[in-house]
């Protein structure tokens, strides 16, 4: 027998306790409802801060603008620019060099040679401080929220929900598209040396949410 | 390979098998000999717990999630086959190879060919507790590749040496110093050195390890990982991390191979509401762990091409024959339950002879591995039964009721190991144990009773001569460790000065929050 028959074959033996009845367990839980937070945008700002990213909001109107003073405020001098993204988000970043996604290859070592990207984003969520990629247009693939040390990123209110159930209810026609999803909470951090909290390992040790509208 | 002809490359782990080591009481009294160890652990394991408490605090639905989290994964155990079928099924349409494998030697063996293929001589790693469990660093360091812990705390283990003690956090037993001393000696010798004035606080150990790790990804060309969650609908693997060690592996290399304990797989996307509520509160005791990457099969542009998992059995199915013991495959490895222990809190986790140690491997150990060696024999008893673990549990696993039914299988095996037909005296035996050990004035006063038995034979002895029946039924088939001289209870009042836990107090123990207190 091969080992996967084997190991079906196992786990049927292992199981032959088991009735129909027994096998039909009910989960005591009905999905993707909203959870009680109060001011979702508010929440949702007040969280992210709380994993020491930093956190704006403006009027669509004040998007350039409010990109170009997040990549200064982060130190940005070159930038990845996702596929996809309006470029006139970039219009006011005159400083900063951006290089596109598309732009011919960009292997690992390119990506390590700059230092920020500036994003979109598919889903926030308030109770946990979480933005969610699903790599779609203006979010690039993982790579570039992941290699470069800064990430800017962009979310729009609309994006915002209440809690997980309702993000991941969100994120179901992203995953029926076999797209990769990243959930963002924070910089990235380390609780590996005696339990006390680190911001800044591998991933952007520097993340700057706008939250517009 | 034998070291003597071959130079390693990665650093080598203590020589033994984890499954040869001692039994626990006789490990765990080695272990506190290690005051440095021991401070370690209460100052890691007192600042997690406060923190959890705080988190799962602010749910109020928390003990709806737990019951949720344990339906779903009963519901995944009781139709486990049909699971694996339709996971294999989606995966397999997403573009991922799937493998099985019944045992440990068959997982590595299949891992080490699969980076043979490539061509590669070396692979980066997620930290991973199945890869740990199958010692798959070995197999492959055997095969003259160079497996590359990337995750911070197993970064520490590798280069100090040594072996992990803890679930979530491998090196919960170093302070920074010790962690500051190991990178300075022992970055340089196998990639990118530590800078010359490295100093403890931990932003700069941090960063040291961003410094060593990052060539390493830059270049590598195969990765391995564990998975937390296997998505059964969308044929979809979840891995959540904080460093972002995780997405460089899982994101870089053109190879990527997941090694996945048959008992991880979820029906359903929508099943990750309830479980990334409750692992991220319950693990780190963050509201979110930073990074949870999802990927499904191979990504046309994103990601590696070449998409490999190996579903694995290694005495999962064992532990599955057991009606009881295999609830015990609810676990989601968050190791609350490890946090919250006394006993884990003083002696670490070494002394626990298993990649999996504290209450959860008290429990499963015994399962996966069976009850042949001594270790896993003397598992079941290295609790006070006070049942903390139990409450912390975020999928309900009723630890204490599982480690009482281990301790009769533990019996059985030996009964049978030593041809004894002894059928009452031991299960009764057992049974008083269950009683003695539910009110903790009734433990304590039989513990007292059996320290002073102790006092007076164990200085001439380690082990007991002829009891009284019913013990002495017990005793002449076999040897019965010589109760300590000072009960658990009795050595944390003299040392703590106050109670070891809820069943100690009968109050509702600091960290816990009201609602958690079944
Ligand atoms: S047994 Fe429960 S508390 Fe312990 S690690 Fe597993 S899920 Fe967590």
């Amino acid at each position: 027998m091969n080992a996967r028959d084997e190991i079906l074959a196992r786990t049927r033996a292992a199981l032959a306790d088991v009735t129909p009845s027994d096998a039909d367990v009910q989960v005591p839980w009905t999905y993707g409802q909203p959870v009680e937070v109060g001011d979702v945008l508010a929440t949702f700002v007040e969280r992210v801060e709380d994993y020491r990213a930093t956190v704006v909001r403006c009027a669509a109107s004040e998007l350039p603008a409010a990109i170009a003073a997040g990549l200064k405020f982060t130190g940005t001098d070159k930038a990845v620019v996702p596929t996809g993204l309006d470029p006139e988000w970039l219009s006011a970043a005159t400083g900063v060099r951006f290089v596109s996604e598309d732009a011919g290859q960009l292997g690992n070592d390119d990506l390590n040679r700059l230092d920020g990207v500036v994003t979109a984003a598919a889903v926030g969520i308030a109770e946990t401080g979480t933005i969610v990629l699903d790599h779609g247009p203006g979010q690039g693939r993982r790579a570039l929220t992941l290699v470069p040390d800064r990430h800017v990123c962009v979310i729009t209110a609309e994006q915002v929900v209440s809690g997980v159930p309702e993000a991941v209810a969100r994120l179901r026609p992203s995953i029926a598209a076999r797209r990769p999803l990243t959930w963002i909470s924070g910089p990235s951090a380390t609780s590996d040396i005696e339990l006390s909290r680190v911001e800044g390992v591998h991933g952007p040790r520097q993340l700057y949410v706008i939250v517009v509208g | 390979m034998s070291e003597q002809t071959h130079q390693r490359l990665t650093p080598a782990p203590p020589s033994g098998q984890l499954i040869d080591s001692p039994r626990f009481p006789v490990a765990a009294k080695h272990e506190l000999g290690n005051a440095q160890q021991r401070a370690n652990l209460r100052h890691a394991t007192h600042t997690i717990r406060d923190k959890r408490a705080r988190v799962v605090g602010e749910l109020d639905n928390w003990e709806q999630l737990r019951l949720a989290g344990e339906a779903i994964k009963n519901k995944v155990l009781r139709n486990l086959p049909d699971h694996l079928v339709r996971l294999e099924a989606s995966l397999t349409a997403n573009g991922a190879t799937v493998h099985w494998a019944r045992d440990a030697a068959e997982a590595n063996r299949i891992v080490v060919g699969l980076v043979q293929a490539t061509g590669s001589h070396e692979v980066v790693k997620v930290k991973s507790m199945a890869t740990q469990e199958i010692e798959l660093n070995e197999a492959l360091e055997d095969a003259g590749i160079a497996a590359w812990e990337t995750d911070l705390a197993e970064l520490i283990v590798q280069l100090g040496h040594d072996r992990p003690s803890h679930i979530l956090v491998p090196a919960i037993h170093r302070n920074r110093t010790e962690v500051r001393d190991i990178f300075r000696e022992e970055m340089g010798r196998y990639g990118t050195p530590a800078p010359p004035d490295l100093d403890d606080n931990p932003a700069n150990l941090a960063n040291a390890a961003r410094g060593h790790l990052r060539d390493k990804f830059m270049r590598a060309k195969v990765a391995v990982s564990g998975a937390n969650f296997a998505i059964a609908d969308t044929g979809s693997l979840v891995v959540v991390e904080s460093e972002g060690n995780g997405r460089m592996c899982l994101t870089l290399p053109d190879t990527l191979i997941s090694v996945v304990g048959v008992e991880k797989v979820l029906p359903s996307f929508d099943d990750l509401e309830v479980f990334l509520q409750l692992l991220p509160r319950s693990s780190t005791a963050e509201r979110m762990n930073p990074y949870t990457s999802i990927w499904s099969g191979r990504r046309e542009g994103d990601g590696p091409q070449d998409v490999h998992v190996v579903l694995l059995d290694n005495g999962r199915t064992r532990a599955l024959a057991d009606r009881e013991g295999r609830q015990a495959l609810r676990c989601i490895r968050c190791s609350a339950c490890l946090n919250i222990c006394p006993v884990f809190e003083k002696v670490g986790g070494h002394a626990y002879g298993s990649v999996y140690p504290g209450p959860i491997g008290a429990i499963l150990n015994p399962q996966i591995r069976g009850t042949a060696s001594e270790v896993d024999r003397s598992l079941p008893f290295a609790s006070t039964l006070c049942g903390a673990c139990g409450d912390v549990c975020p999928v309900r696993i009723p630890i204490p009721e599982l480690l009482v039914h281990l301790r009769h299988e533990v019996v059985e095996a030996k009964k049978a190991d030593h041809g004894v037909h002894l059928p009452h005296a031991e299960p009764l035996m057992m049974r008083s144990g269950g009683w003695v050990m539910g009110d903790h004035r009734r433990l304590e006063a039989a513990q007292r009773a059996s320290t002073l038995g102790g006092g007076l034979l164990g200085r001439f002895t380690d082990h007991l001569g002829p009891l009284p029946w019913p013990l002495s039924a017990w005793t002449s088939a076999r040897d019965v460790p010589t109760p300590p001289t000072e009960t658990f209870r009795e050595w944390w009042r003299r040392v703590r000065g106050d109670d070891p836990g809820p069943a100690a107090s009968g109050d509702t123990p600091a960290g816990h929050t009201p609602e958690e207190t079944r």
